[in-house]
């Protein structure tokens, strides 16, 4: 394993572990408002300082990262996967399965998804517990980014179809699924990975764009995504920058996510 | 210096005769919030069409926003018949519309005409629409006319600081104005401009022709950041309505442009769906029906909090439906809401609720969960709606706080009733209560606890029904204020809305801007628009 | 051949572009406000003029009718009048389609150039501390909302088209590499190496052409994106452009303009990603 991918998921690992603790970092907790610092600066008390309504950032970044640390790599896993079976097999099958399958991810691409949500808001109860909100808000994710990806893996499998290996896999009669899975499906890996890598801070700040229609993390929980929209605020976040915090983590959990996965990434000697 | 002194004095007095003593300054600029829907001035219902109209619209009178007194515009004098249902208005002579054509009473008719026409559903038209049939107008001279309403109308002559009169006879329709400014350009989705009206009829007290401003320039921006920088940069000399975190950062520099005018007439409520078909389950509606219920999670609710913290201080905890601002109408004998959950809990358990492991619960142990939705995009109030969510937990209720789009919480609110507490806010845009006769009437569909009820649900709603009407058919103030005193003593007593706060009117104007005197009525920074210079 | 796969597009593309159509109204006229008016709610207007405003939509009551009828005002030019804005829908397009297509087409352009120098430079150069940079640079990228992103465009006085350049860079930088370092892994490369071609030559000749149908695709991919990155840039910078009045459009449930916007969208996909079909189709055929 390279330098770099062990700094990598050493990074990971210890962001992990941090909102773990939270718990015990944190105690006050993400929730609790101290409304007579409401929007201080970092403190000994506040150590990032607090909020708009007096609740600590230090403890909602701890306790937002175990929301998006999980979900977000879950729903990009799910967003990849999807992308694989649609778009990959449908190029590695070619012909009418490839122009049905590129017609459906065109469409998809075009239509305002927006009011999907927005119906999908309205069937579920207005009591839903935060965390089968968040659930929802994840999958809902996952099953929609899918599309861009797909369109690529499709001219990728189109591309390997035809390759030589895949020739000489059918020569020796390999054929059908295990042809795919065994021999086409890993040379998509290039395509997969940067999806996988692409979606997870995409859905993570998708997940706050989604509190417009009453989905995403409900209050008081926090997430990276709510946490980063303060920074919309431009014209006071200049003079607190403490409220890059979030961002400085999410690039670094982004950047160490691409480092582990760069083992495709390496250029052949 | 003889010699020179009549060519010079011959020179003055043609530059003066060609802008006819006028004192052309300049080109102010601003944002609206939103794209103008309408040019036509009987059809607006939107924010930025009502600034168009504000600014372009001739009206035969006006009120001052400053002072809060009726003055005259077009019409010179009037005169309100006993029993509130007829005026009759003496015009200006000598007026014409920016286009030129003529003004007369007869356009006057015809604006009233096409006001009331039930065809035209005017939000500005039902305001007069006291009663069924239409009205009737007599012109006795052209600059004479009597209008003759088939019901008594409450405040008879400030309802027609709305209208702004059209021309019977122009071709440009309603482009052609009376008001200091009329429509030069428009491209949509950036920018109105608007220049001087060459025909506006007024001049100040020197005799200088009015407006004294060339030409406004109205950017469409709806993100308040973007509208902050470009202040900022001064870009544009003033923010109408300014969010309190920037009116903070505005005030604690040098130069003196962020100005707080007190409360405003705005205010941020709640209220609980108390619809009887309402798709929610029958023990809370039982609560949401108790007014003993409501009066709690008012008692609950810290409004000191909310006005220090999420408007920093730039806004008082609201008493009841009428601002301390609306010096008239508001009764004066309310108190605010002290903050006491002790209080709520002992209210709430006199009502059979009792706490059990830190969690409310009712008499058959429903826990006490209720959601309060909001509009998302709002932040003040997502804010709110977080703090009432802890300040109820104090007593042990859970609330969960759901933020929507509006068209989506409107329906709810409006159609499906399918929602348990809503926190909204209501804008008022002119003081007397019979503008909010919609909200009171418990037919009435904007009845948002509990619309379009057949017949009154409950005594108190009954009672209110019939205090509204009477303070809209008395001609005497003092009747009338004695009937919608009571009528807020009840909204107090009964809290179908729970009233949090009072917003101040915060604005924001370059020092560039002169003669600018900022005030709580809409529009607050450019209400006397004709009389602003830029240095 | 070709003529007929041309023809074929052709057709897929007009009838998925009426079916995007449809499957849009569908989804507005389904989902919850459709039938609310803000206006509903001004206290000054009594029940009739209420009643009338919810009455105003009643012809979108049956999605099928609608847009049929939609379709049939469309042949003779009409498309429609729009309900939030009071103004016909296709002078709203045709007034604002110009700058959002400048705004996006120098949006792709500047996203794509930055892509293919960092691509480029990265698989030529081939230096860690290098592509480490590059890394860390598209992830902070791709971790700015893109809200911030035309917020910072507004406050540095930056163009709008840059913004969307930097909203599109990060995620095609990443497939793009990804697929070029892929296509580094062939045997043929391993081959033109030990015959002893210029790294240059390597790239440009046998690297990229092996790379190309899918980053025909990509670029194909990202003109969906650009437009998406169009609607936030739009609104925030004041542009009055496609993106603003469908956001608008949206927030206000206006269905003949949300239709049209989405119809309009749906050709100019189907146009960039077939044209990227086509052009990847020729290319296989001449590398075969």
């Amino acid at each position: 394993m390279s330098f770099w991918r062990r700094v990598a998921c050493a990074v990971l690992l210890l962001v992990l572990a941090i909102s773990l603790a939270a718990n015990w970092l944190a105690p006050a907790g993400y929730a609790k408002q101290d409304r007579e610092a409401a929007g201080a600066p970092p403190s000994h008390a506040h150590w990032l300082g607090t909020d708009e309504i007096g609740r600590d950032r230090f403890a909602r970044v701890l306790y937002g990262t175990r929301i998006s640390l999980f979900l977000a790599p879950a729903a990009a896993l799910i967003s990849t996967l999807l992308a694989a079976l649609v778009g990959g097999l449908a190029g590695y099958l070619g012909g009418t399965w490839a122009r049905a399958a590129m017609t459906v991810i065109d469409l998809f691409l075009s239509l305002p998804w927006l009011f999907l949500l927005i119906t999908v808001r309205a069937l579920l109860p207005l009591n839903v517990s935060p965390a089968f909100s968040v659930l929802v808000t994840f999958l809902i994710l996952g099953l929609l980014g899918w599309t861009a990806a797909a369109r690529v893996l499709c001219a990728t499998g189109s591309s390997l179809r035809n390759a030589d290996f895949v020739w000489q896999a059918r020569a020796s009669g390999i054929r059908g699924t295990r042809l795919f899975w065994i021999h086409v499906l890993p040379n998509m890996k290039p395509v997969l990975y940067a999806q996988f890598w692409i979606s997870i801070p995409a859905f993570i700040l998708s997940e706050a764009n989604l509190g417009i229609l009453g989905l995403g993390v409900a209050e008081p929980l926090p997430s990276w995504g709510s946490l980063l929209k303060e920074l919309e605020g431009l014209v006071s976040v200049g003079e607190e920058p403490w409220k890059f915090v979030p961002l400085v983590l999410l690039v670094v959990v982004v950047t160490s996510f691409q480092l582990v996965l760069s083992k495709q990434d390496e250029v052949a000697a | 210096m003889m010699r020179f002194g009549k060519p010079i004095a011959v020179a003055a007095f043609c530059l003066a005769a060609l802008t006819g003593g006028a004192l052309a300054q300049g080109q102010l600029r601003f944002c609206l919030r939103s794209e103008p829907k309408t040019f036509d001035p009987l059809k607006v219902e939107d924010d930025a069409s009502m600034a168009i109209r504000y600014l372009t619209g001739g009206v035969l009178v006006r009120l001052n926003r400053q002072t809060q007194a009726v003055e005259p515009g077009l019409a010179t004098s009037w005169k309100i018949s006993k029993d509130s249902r007829q005026i009759t208005f003496k015009l200006h002579s000598g007026v014409s519309f920016s286009d030129g054509t003529p003004f007369s009473a007869e356009d006057v008719a015809y604006t009233v005409q096409q006001l009331m026409d039930p065809a035209l559903h005017s939000a500005t038209g039902d305001t007069f629409r006291s009663g069924t049939g239409k009205p009737e107008t007599k012109i006795t001279s052209p600059t004479e006319i009597s209008i003759t309403f088939p019901a008594p109308v409450a405040g008879l002559d400030r309802q027609f600081d709305q209208v702004a009169i059209l021309s019977a006879h122009s071709p440009k329709k309603e482009m052609a104005v009376l008001g200091p400014f009329m429509v030069a350009d428009y491209k949509p989705g950036a920018a109105v401009l608007l220049k001087r009206n060459p025909n506006y009829w007024k001049t100040d007290e020197q005799g200088r022709k009015l407006p004294y401003l060339d030409s406004i320039q109205l950017d469409i921006q709806p993100n308040r950041d973007v509208e902050m920088l470009r202040f900022k940069r001064n870009e544009i000399d003033l923010i109408n309505t300014l969010d309190s975190e920037y009116f903070d950062k505005l005030a604690s520099g040098s130069q003196n442009v962020a100005h707080d005018a007190g409360p405003s007439l705005d205010s941020e409520q709640m209220w609980f769906n108390e619809v009887a078909k309402a798709p929610i389950p029958e023990y809370k509606k039982k609560w949401f029906r108790s007014a003993t219920f409501r009066r709690a999670i008012s008692q609950a609710i810290n409004r000191n909090d909310l006005t220090r913290v999420v408007f920093r201080g730039h806004a008082q905890p609201a008493v009841g439906p009428v601002s301390p601002a609306n010096k008239f109408w508001f009764n004066s004998k309310l108190k605010p809401e002290v903050c006491s959950p002790d209080a709520a809990l002992k209210a709430l358990q006199k009502e059979g609720f009792h706490l059990e492991n830190g969690t409310l619960k009712d008499m058959q142990g429903n826990e006490v969960v209720f959601s309060i939705i909001t509009n998302s995009g709002n932040k003040y109030r997502e804010h709110m709606a977080t703090m009432i969510q802890e300040d109820l937990q104090k007593i042990g209720i859970h609330v969960n706080v759901v933020t929507l789009d509006f068209p989506s919480l409107l329906e709810r609110m409006t159609q499906t009733s399918d929602y348990e507490a809503i926190l909204l806010g209501l804008t008022n845009t002119g003081l007397d209560p019979n503008e909010v006769m919609n909200v009171w009437l418990s037919s009435s569909e904007n009845h948002q606890w509990n619309p379009s009820e057949k017949t009154p649900e409950t005594p108190w709603e009954a009672e209110v029904d019939n205090l509204m009407r009477a303070q809209a058919s008395a001609a005497d103030p003092k009747k009338r204020k004695e009937s919608f005193d009571r009528v807020q003593e009840i909204a107090v007593e009964q809290a179908p809305f729970i009233y949090l706060v009072n917003r101040n009117a915060l604005s924001a104007i370059s020092a560039n801007v002169q003669n600018a005197s900022p005030v709580i009525l809409v529009p607050q920074t450019y209400w006397n628009a004709e009389r602003l210079l830029l240095k | 051949m070709l003529g007929r796969k041309i023809a074929r597009h052709g057709l897929i593309l007009v009838a998925t572009a009426l079916l995007g159509g449809f499957l849009s109204a569908a989804m507005v006229r389904l989902a919850p406000g459709f039938d609310t008016d803000e206006a509903a709610l001004d206290p000054h207007l009594n029940s009739q003029s209420i009643q009338a405003l919810r009455q105003a939509r009643t012809e979108q009551h049956n999605i099928f009718r609608f847009y049929l009828h939609s379709l049939q005002l469309a042949m003779h030019g009409d498309l429609g009048t729009s309900i939030s804005l009071k103004q016909p829908v296709s002078t709203l397009l045709q007034d604002r389609f110009p700058l959002t297509l400048r705004l996006v087409s120098l949006g792709l352009l500047m996203g794509w150039a930055a892509v293919m120098v960092l691509v480029f430079t990265t698989a030529l150069l081939r230096v860690t501390a290098y592509d480490l940079l590059a890394t860390f640079m598209t992830g902070l990228l791709i971790c700015v909302p893109a809200a911030v992103l035309a917020l910072l465009s507004v406050l540095w006085n930056i163009p709008g088209a840059l913004a969307i350049a930097l909203i599109i860079f990060p995620r095609d930088y990443r497939y793009a590499h990804n697929l070029v370092n892929k296509a580094y892994s062939l045997p043929h490369i391993v081959t033109a190496r030990a015959k002893g071609l210029s790294e240059l030559r390597i790239l440009f000749w046998h690297v990229v052409p092996s790379a190309g149908p899918q980053l025909l695709a990509l670029a194909g991919v990202s003109v969906s994106l650009a437009i998406a990155a169009a609607i936030p840039v739009e609104a925030l910078c004041g542009l009055a452009g496609i993106g603003q009045l469908a956001w608008q459009a949206a927030l206000a449930r206006d269905l003949p303009l949300l239709m049209n916007i989405t119809i309009l969208v749906t050709l100019v996909t189907l146009l960039a990603n077939s044209s990227a079909d086509v052009i990847g189709y020729v290319w296989r055929g001449q590398q075969a």
